[in-house]
């Protein structure tokens, strides 16, 4: 097991190359000027100027290799600095000063460091998709495992109808629906989400609930259709084994079959998939963090697009590729893990 | 289908050798897949109603014949001819059962329009998809030698982040592509490209399985000992067997394309104004939402409704085409 979570550690880090290769040279084909925006009076010399100060000047190949260094030396580097300078938990170690003076992936909006701009969006999106995948997850399973243990009944037919619709509905008018019935018809939440709120006490802790219900349940919607559905395939397959007859036929509970010697065996493929889907849910938040304004990374991401940004939008595409291959990764070793009839080596 | 007819004579003492039912004509493998579809009443409905918008977006324009650019500024902003049931003080028109926008023009032509260029859209990167992944599915199942390359390729593609890749595509060539072909075929031909490139890799992954698994059956054996060119067992004994799970699969890259056409265009990077699309439709009328609820509920429903109907036939699809579910 350790042999192959090795072996598959190392064969990621080719693919996370050429997947960085990919983006990077499809972001060298980008027809904008980063100057576009700089005002016309600015003489054509000191513009060129400027975009050498970019980095813009330099080969191709020394611009990839620039990035790579930057993006794979520097900035751990500028994070253990920070480890143990502010944080708690490291804090207490002496300070280091390993990016100092270095160059760092600068966002030519802002001009300043992209991952300190991604690391003050991530706890938005954090907070937002984590929670209604938490949410997604805690309805799917119970639903899941009923409708598979009521099969063909009407709360199973119900669930699958329901399931669909989350598979059909896509997230940009499920989100503009309920802003439409529950913030302008019934004004019951507020249809933007305000990031910029800080829980002190039970009445700012509600405000925070109401804004955050909306934005959640659309998600939660999405993961719900998908994961109970596989919940109640892998139930269905589980619950005509030889094995749950034996369990009922030397006298368990029927609570015991189900939820303890059903659920465990079942529970291994819907973890993976759960694994798998974390990455997604990165990339389907775009949508909604731009329907409910949630300041988050997806709405850094599209910002970042429109305003020909390419330091960010590579840097971004590429976390998201990251966070792929690495629930990728997680969910293999955890099939193996769980399931002792699955061997890699 | 055991309805036994007793015929009188049979009755006598040869009866036992007897067949018990009179012969039957051997049916075809698609009459099963039609009886077994048709007792899929969410597939029935779900293909009706994917014929009925198809018909609705191909043949509307000849039925209702206003056109979807007309600007009417004097009847803007009307109301669809429903509100007069319960808010009798709305500007409403029976002329414009669905009202008309902010710049007068129809909504129900522009849903038309929107939804041929939806279901344009949807169809046409549906089809290269599948292509392109049947084309990868193949070879690599067929031709041992490209099976390594192939299928890195493919595992490649699947951790690609595709949401943001889309929009990082859109964006980039979306000026080189309208110089060259106009707006708006320039736009088609792009969006149609990227949705069909990042989204070929299921239908590859199980069509090489299949191949895999057929491949090694007698029937391929036989046709090679006759000497059947590779291309020959690909195209008459391997491509007829792969036909059903294409089929699901084609119908959920229907789905997930027109869904990611109408995405992009609600993200801004899509089709251009002039030109609707259900998606543009939609987050066009975003900002206004609060007085004209029904401008984003129309695009949205027919959205929804189209991609429920196609999944529901997906759903009966393969029901229909499992040889192990068929006939139970």
């Amino acid at each position: 097991m350790l042999t192959f979570t090795i072996r598959r550690l190392f064969l990621s880090i080719p693919t996370l190359l050429f997947i960085s290769l990919t983006i990077f040279l499809l972001l060298q084909l980008a027809p904008g000027d980063p100057m576009a925006q700089v005002p016309l009076t600015v003489p054509p010399e000191v513009k060129q100027k400027m975009r050498e100060a970019l980095g813009l000047g330099a080969p191709i190949h020394v611009q990839y290799w620039k990035w790579l260094v930057q993006f794979f030396w520097i900035e751990p580097q500028v994070l253990i600095d920070w480890a143990t300078r502010d944080s708690t938990l490291f804090g207490w170690l002496p300070d280091t000063a390993l990016a100092e003076g270095k160059l760092r992936v600068i966002s030519w909006q802002t001009r300043s460091p992209v991952m300190d701009i991604v690391m003050q969006r991530m706890p938005q999106t954090l907070w937002v998709v984590g929670m209604s995948y938490v949410v997604g997850i805690l309805i799917a399973l119970p639903i899941g495992i009923y409708s598979a243990y009521r099969q063909y009944s009407l709360f199973d037919q119900a669930g699958t109808f329901v399931s669909m619709i989350g598979f059909s509905v896509p997230p940009f008018f499920s989100g503009v629906l309920v802003i439409v019935i529950f913030s302008v018809n019934l004004g019951w939440f507020p249809s933007i989400y305000d990031t910029t709120h800080v829980v002190t006490d039970w009445d700012s802790f509600v405000v925070q609930l109401r804004q955050m219900i909306m934005p959640v349940m659309v998600l939660a919607l999405q993961t719900t259709a998908q994961l109970s559905r596989f919940m109640r395939a892998s139930m269905l397959d589980n619950l005509n084994q030889d094995y749950v007859r034996t369990a009922r036929a030397k006298g368990l509970p029927e609570t015991a079959v189900v939820l303890v010697h059903v659920l465990r065996n079942s529970m291994i493929p819907v973890i993976t998939v759960i694994a798998l889907g974390i990455p997604s849910i990165f990339g389907g938040a775009i949508i909604t963090e731009q329907v409910f304004k949630v300041n988050g990374i997806g709405q850094l991401l599209i910002t970042a697009l429109f305003a020909n940004d390419l330091p960010m939008v590579m840097t971004l595409t590429f976390i998201f590729a990251i966070l792929i291959v690495v629930f990728n990764l997680i969910a293999d070793v955890l099939y193996g893990v769980l399931d002792p009839r699955i061997r890699y080596d | 289908m055991t309805d036994d007819i007793a015929l009188p004579e049979d009755q006598n003492d040869l009866g036992a050798l007897k067949d018990k039912e009179p012969q039957k004509e051997p049916r075809s493998q698609w009459r099963d897949v039609w009886d077994q579809f048709r007792k899929h009443k969410g597939a029935l409905v779900g293909g009706g109603f994917l014929l009925f918008i198809t018909l609705a977006v191909l043949l509307g324009p000849y039925l209702w014949s206003v056109d979807a650019q007309k600007l009417d500024i004097r009847n803007k902003d009307l109301r669809p001819i429903y509100t007069a049931l319960w808010d009798s003080s709305a500007r409403v028109s029976w002329a414009r059962p669905f009202g008309t926008d902010n710049l007068g023009r129809d909504i129900m032509a522009t849903l038309i329009a929107g939804g041929r260029a939806s279901m344009a859209v949807g169809w046409t990167a549906m089809v290269l998809s599948l292509v392109i992944g049947t084309l990868v599915g193949v070879c690599a199942g067929y031709f041992k030698r490209t099976d390594g390359v192939l299928m890195r390729l493919t595992d490649l593609f699947l951790s690609l982040p595709i949401l943001p890749l889309l929009l990082v595509a859109v964006t980039l060539f979306r000026q080189p592509l309208r110089a060259s072909f106009g707006p708006e075929t320039g736009m088609f031909i792009l969006i149609v490209g990227v949705i069909g490139i990042t989204s070929w890799m299921q239908t590859a992954r199980i069509v090489r399985g299949e191949i895999l698994a057929l491949k090694e059956r007698e029937f391929v054996l036989a046709a090679r000992s006759i000497g059947t060119t590779p291309m020959a067992i690909i195209r008459r004994h391997l491509l007829p067997n792969v036909v059903s799970p294409i089929m699901v699969s084609a119908t959920l890259g229907l789905a997930t394309a027109i869904i990611t056409e109408s995405a992009l265009s609600f993200l801004g990077v899509g089709f251009p104004s002039d030109f609707p699309t259900w998606g543009k439709l939609l987050s066009d009328a975003v900002p206004r939402m609060e007085e004209f609820p029904e401008r984003v509920m129309l695009p949205g429903i027919l959205i929804s409704l189209t991609v429920l109907s196609v999944n529901y036939l997906g759903d009966g699809l393969r029901d229909a085409l499992d040889p192990r579910i068929r006939g139970r």
